[in-house]
């Protein structure tokens, strides 16, 4: 980690005249804090760009009496949050959209759930609000009941107004929210002529179920169970990141044991979510074999996961204040020798797969996204990773016990569904070299230490690379340990925009498979 | 080709009752299945299942019922891509109030007579979620519900024998 880039931000800030004031004890360590004049936002945005920072997230909190916004940014693995504050009566606020494409759906989140304005956003309408309040309600405002105001049915959302196309031959074929397959909701606008797609349009929301608002109030542990729910299939990597930024507000001390038990669950997560998802990849291009094995690998894997961690996808393991569920030798063991049969077998599968002309023939070239879009986008993940995009917070920005371990990162350039596919399976071989590594040397002692609670206004930032990349997770205590302030900040935030753009001048048929390779989650995205 | 076929033939059926846990039981309730779905739904039963605000782990458990492990189409069932053809709508999640309309509009498109399974805790009875501005909490808040799986998320297995619960309450 390398902060001489935001030292360099703050000076670059002051040749602007704006005044940033860094706070001398954060609280959001690793992280550092600044805080300016909502009036200089945009050009925080503007220096911050021409620095080279990726654009991370941005999340507000109505304090009572004013608004909170947050943005943070990263370069070479060093955080910067920098906030402001906006009048409750009129938040009104510069837009970093225009510097940060990435920035777009995340305000406009903020705009439906905390009403803030942003001046120069080049698209107000709305995203995360649909039909069940009104545009005059927003749910993260102090003054709005959990329960809503709204009685009755909700109305579909049938008013979403769709960008256009027009021109001789040009159709348009609306996708759900509900789909063909066994998927999560959303609904998706294509525009194409021929078999060829001009334009996709990405409308997501249904499945938010107020997540941020029902954490408000709740106690770590409670917080802890929503946050496995956020998105099932990372349930240990959002579980760690929002206990990671519990205990970093409360200073508490996790004992190492439960740190390695923590990465050894979520590389199992990462494993069994890469070869489910090469698999479908597979399945999405009638390649029905390689659904089929990946399908079985993932099943044995899972079930060593019920074995050892007593729960198929490792759900509720991971607590406040360390893990619930403790291994011994024979689970040790379990996992060595599953590995040991498994590496050979995914190989073969894999050069199978590589050789294969008509597999071939559909993923290569197929939804790419270039090293440039990538980067404007602020991709993440193996999304970012297959286009080039460098970039892994467990070797760039080491938490505990990553930063004793070896942690291998695959990159690829050529930002096709083949790349995509390619960075997972190596992905895998990185987990397993890691489960060895923690396995072989899991520290003895305590699994977990009694949680305290900290005192009102502790804050605290998570920072874990779940299976699909970075997640960031901000934490606010109120009194008695109770939440005030709750945002997980799932990285499909950051790769759900790409398919947008990926899958242009591709033919619809091949619009399951690259959306199978970017396999953004609806509720991760939604909350 | 020659490399597909070797591993196919290695691999062989692995379709079988497995020892060691307890999903001996997965044949017997496939057998079961295989009976009630023959008796009652002429050896077929459609089911589409309907994410109505899911955090998608109950999705990941019915996707693995298509697993070579659980098989599940060999018992005569099968995930359909629309309600129209469903005998059954398997709903996940609590449901969104983002998703009622949706969710309500595939239930009428469903033809009679239905059967409508609520999965997981959360389809069950809200879950961690419960009832607020953003859900509706237990899918039978918005729509008639003949059975209840639980579990967070049920376990394939849970999913076979909630499943065949549900079908031996329809009269034949
Ligand atoms: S029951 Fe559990 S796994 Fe299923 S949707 Fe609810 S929280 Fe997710």
């Amino acid at each position: 980690m390398n902060d001489a880039w935001i030292t360099a931000l703050l000076a670059q800030l002051a040749a602007h005249d704006v005044h940033a004031d860094e706070a001398p004890e954060p609280g959001l360590a690793p992280a550092r804090l600044i805080r300016l004049a909502a009036e200089d936002w945009g050009t925080l945005a503007r220096v911050a760009k021409a620095a080279g920072g990726r654009w991370v997230a941005g999340f507000g909190e109505d304090n009572g009496e004013e608004i909170v916004i947050n943005a943070c940014f990263e370069k070479h693995g060093a955080y910067l949050v920098a906030r402001t504050q906006v009048n409750r009566a009129t938040p009104i606020l510069p837009s970093h959209t225009p510097y940060y494409p990435g920035a777009d759906r995340p305000e406009r989140h903020a705009q439906d759930m905390l009403g803030i304005a942003f001046s120069d956003h080049p698209d107000a309408r709305r995203w995360s609000r649909h039909q069940a309040w009104q545009d005059k309600d927003f749910p993260l405002r102090r003054d709005f009941p959990v329960a809503g105001r709204a009685v009755g049915p909700t109305p579909p959302d049938d008013k979403y107004r769709f960008l256009q196309a027009h021109g001789a031959g040009v159709y348009e074929i609306p996708v759900g929210p509900v789909h063909a397959g066994i998927i999560e909701p959303g609904h998706f606008r294509f525009q194409a002529v021929g078999e060829t797609i001009l334009n996709l349009e990405e409308h997501l929301g249904y499945v938010h179920k107020g997540i941020e608002k029902i954490a408000e109030g709740r106690d770590a542990a409670g917080l802890a169970r929503l946050a496995a729910r956020i998105s099932g299939d990372t349930t240990v990597a959002h579980g760690w990141a929002a206990c990671m930024a519990m205990e970093r507000a409360a200073k508490h001390e996790v004992p190492a044991r439960a740190l390695a038990l923590r990465a050894l669950m979520c590389e199992r997560e990462r494993v069994a979510n890469h070869l489910g998802d090469i698999g479908a990849i597979l399945n999405d291009i009638a390649f029905t074999f390689g659904f089929y094995q990946f399908g079985r690998l993932r099943e044995d894997w899972t079930r060593v996961s019920q074995q050892t961690f007593g729960h198929r996808f490792m759900m509720d393991c991971v607590i406040a204040g360390g893990v619930g569920v403790d291994i011994n030798d024979a689970h040790r063991s379990a996992m060595l020798h599953q590995m040991t049969k498994m590496r050979p077998d995914i190989e073969s599968l894999m050069a199978i797969v590589e050789d294969n002309a008509s597999v071939e023939d559909r993923i290569d070239t197929t939804g790419y996204l270039s090293p440039e879009q990538a980067k404007d986008f602020g991709a993440v993940g193996y999304v970012g990773r297959a286009s080039n995009i460098d970039f892994d917070v467990r070797r760039d920005a080491p938490y505990e016990p990553y930063d004793r371990l070896q942690v291998d990162v695959p990159v690829y350039h050529y930002g096709d569904v083949a790349a995509r596919t390619k960075v997972r399976f190596h992905e895998i071989l990185a987990s397993f070299k890691l489960i060895e590594q923690i396995v072989n040397a899991l520290p003895e002692g305590l699994i977990a230490t009694a949680w305290r609670n900290p005192a009102a206004g502790a804050e605290g930032l998570g920072l874990v690379e779940g299976f699909r990349g970075e997640i960031l997770t901000y934490v606010r205590f109120g009194d008695d340990g109770r939440i005030a302030r709750f945002y997980p900040r799932d990285p499909s935030w950051l790769t759900w925009p790409t398919l947008e753009k990926l899958v242009r001048d591709n033919i619809v048929p091949d619009f399951p498979v690259c959306n199978k390779s970017v396999n953004g989650s609806y509720s991760g995205h939604d909350l | 080709m020659l490399r597909i076929l070797a591993k196919i033939q290695k691999i062989g059926i692995i379709t079988e009752p497995l020892p060691a846990t307890d999903q001996v039981a997965l044949e017997q309730v496939g057998q079961q299945l295989r009976d009630r779905v023959g008796e009652l739904f002429s050896g077929s039963l459609a089911i589409r299942e309907v994410d109505a605000g899911s955090c998608n782990g109950c999705e990941l458990e019915i996707h693995a019922l298509n697993n070579p492990y659980y098989g599940i189409e060999r018992f005569g069932i099968h995930f359909v891509a629309s309600p129209r053809h469903a005998d059954m709508l398997l709903v996940t999640g609590p449901v969104s109030r983002h998703m009622e309309a949706a969710l309500r509009r595939t239930y009428d498109a469903t033809p009679e007579p239905k059967l409508v399974i609520a999965v997981g805790e959360c389809g069950a009875n809200g879950g961690e979620f419960g009832v607020s501005y953003a859900s509706c909490g237990a899918v039978a808040n918005v729509i008639p519900v003949d059975a209840v799986i639980r579990g967070c998320p049920p376990t394939p297995l849970d999913l076979m024998r909630g499943i065949l619960e549900a079908i031996g309450k329809r009269s034949p």
